[in-house]
């Protein structure tokens, strides 16, 4: 692919009347999106690894592949999804549902026992 | 007539008073109440996690006592790891098919845009694969709780890659009839923002749902 692929700014120079400026916003080029590519390619190799490893026995099966799949989710999110360039709005729009769903998540294994903060 | 001019170009391209455009305000809301929308899906799979009482069963065989009939694990693990790489893939293509369109780049924003289709297609085939493999093992959406709550999450999934298939395709579509401009660019990032989406939700569910026992 000879095609260059240095990123043109986003389509946000037009403003309704009276708006802050809004500044200009690059997102990433073919060269960042590559690695993110490979890096995540990488990461779900290593899942998968660790699902045939003895690792599957250990305490540290669970919170290994949890902490792997919150890099890719936060790689995705944060390079293709444009989170880390883009306005910060959406920031909010987003990470605020996406919090409120993950304590409630966690709060509804505490209620119906799969977490527990005694051993029993 | 300078002013009827300015009321074009904004009434075109729908900004609102915080100088972002309405579309993707709109699907970042959305995709925030999706957010809720898979994580009760994946609660209620979760909650009901080891509670079967009869299999088969995700991690373990199973053998029915009444019968005697052998179960074995049921989920395929390598099958789903090669569609995770697949639909993870269609993200890179998805990216570049945004830039092809910023660039106006018609050949490539077409065989991009095609490339993340295909390979949405791809995950989907992966999917049928693997519901009509569970289901020819004795795995069916009323057979147990592992069941009802696996079919409903992944299948609200697949049914979520499903619409993004098709809006992908409508927008290859619109690219080939007219060609897509750096104007429609906003459109594809709004497209592209629910495709990626789709995507980390998929990343969240390979883990909660087929790796951790």
């Amino acid at each position: 692919m000879t095609a260059d692929h240095s990123h043109s700014p986003a389509p946000t120079d037009a403003h309704a009347p009276g708006a802050a400026p809004h500044p200009e916003v690059h997102f990433p080029n073919w060269h960042t999106y590559k690695w993110v590519a490979l890096i995540l390619a990488v990461l779900t190799v290593a899942e998968v690894w660790i699902y045939y490893t003895p690792m599957k026995q250990t305490r540290l099966f669970a919170p290994a592949l949890l902490t792997l799949s919150a890099i890719k989710f936060s790689i995705v999110v944060m390079f293709y999804m444009h989170l880390k360039y883009d306005a910060k709005i959406f920031r909010g729009l987003f990470l605020g549902p996406l919090a409120i769903a993950i304590i409630v998540l966690i709060s509804l294994l505490f209620l119906f026992g799969h977490l527990s903060l005694h051993a029993t | 007539m300078a002013t009827a001019a300015v009321a074009e170009h904004h009434a075109d391209h729908h900004y609102t008073s915080t100088g972002l455009p309405h579309t993707k305000i709109a699907i970042w809301a959305f995709i925030g109440s999706e957010c809720f929308f898979f994580a009760s899906l994946i609660s209620t799979y979760l909650i009901y996690k080891g509670r079967s009482v009869v299999g088969p069963f995700p991690h373990t065989a199973w053998t029915d006592p009444s019968t005697g009939q052998h179960f074995k694990a049921i989920l395929n693990i390598p099958v789903t790891s090669a569609s995770t790489f697949v639909l993870l893939m269609s993200s890179l293509a998805m990216v570049l098919a945004h830039s092809a369109v910023e660039r106006s780049d018609h050949k490539w924003s077409r065989i991009w845009l095609a490339t993340t289709a295909l390979l949405g297609t791809t995950f989907l085939g992966f999917q049928a694969y693997e519901f009509t493999s569970f289901v020819h093992e004795g795995l069916k959406i009323t057979t147990n709780l592992f069941g009802s709550t696996f079919f409903i999450t992944t299948g609200f999934h697949g049914a979520h890659v499903t619409v993004g298939v098709l809006w992908l395709c409508t927008m290859l579509f619109i690219d080939m009839k007219r060609g897509l401009t750096p104007r429609d660019a906003i459109n594809v990032d709004v497209m592209a923002l629910y495709w990626h989406f789709v995507d980390v939700v998929w990343v969240a569910i390979f883990t909660l749902l087929y790796l951790i026992q």
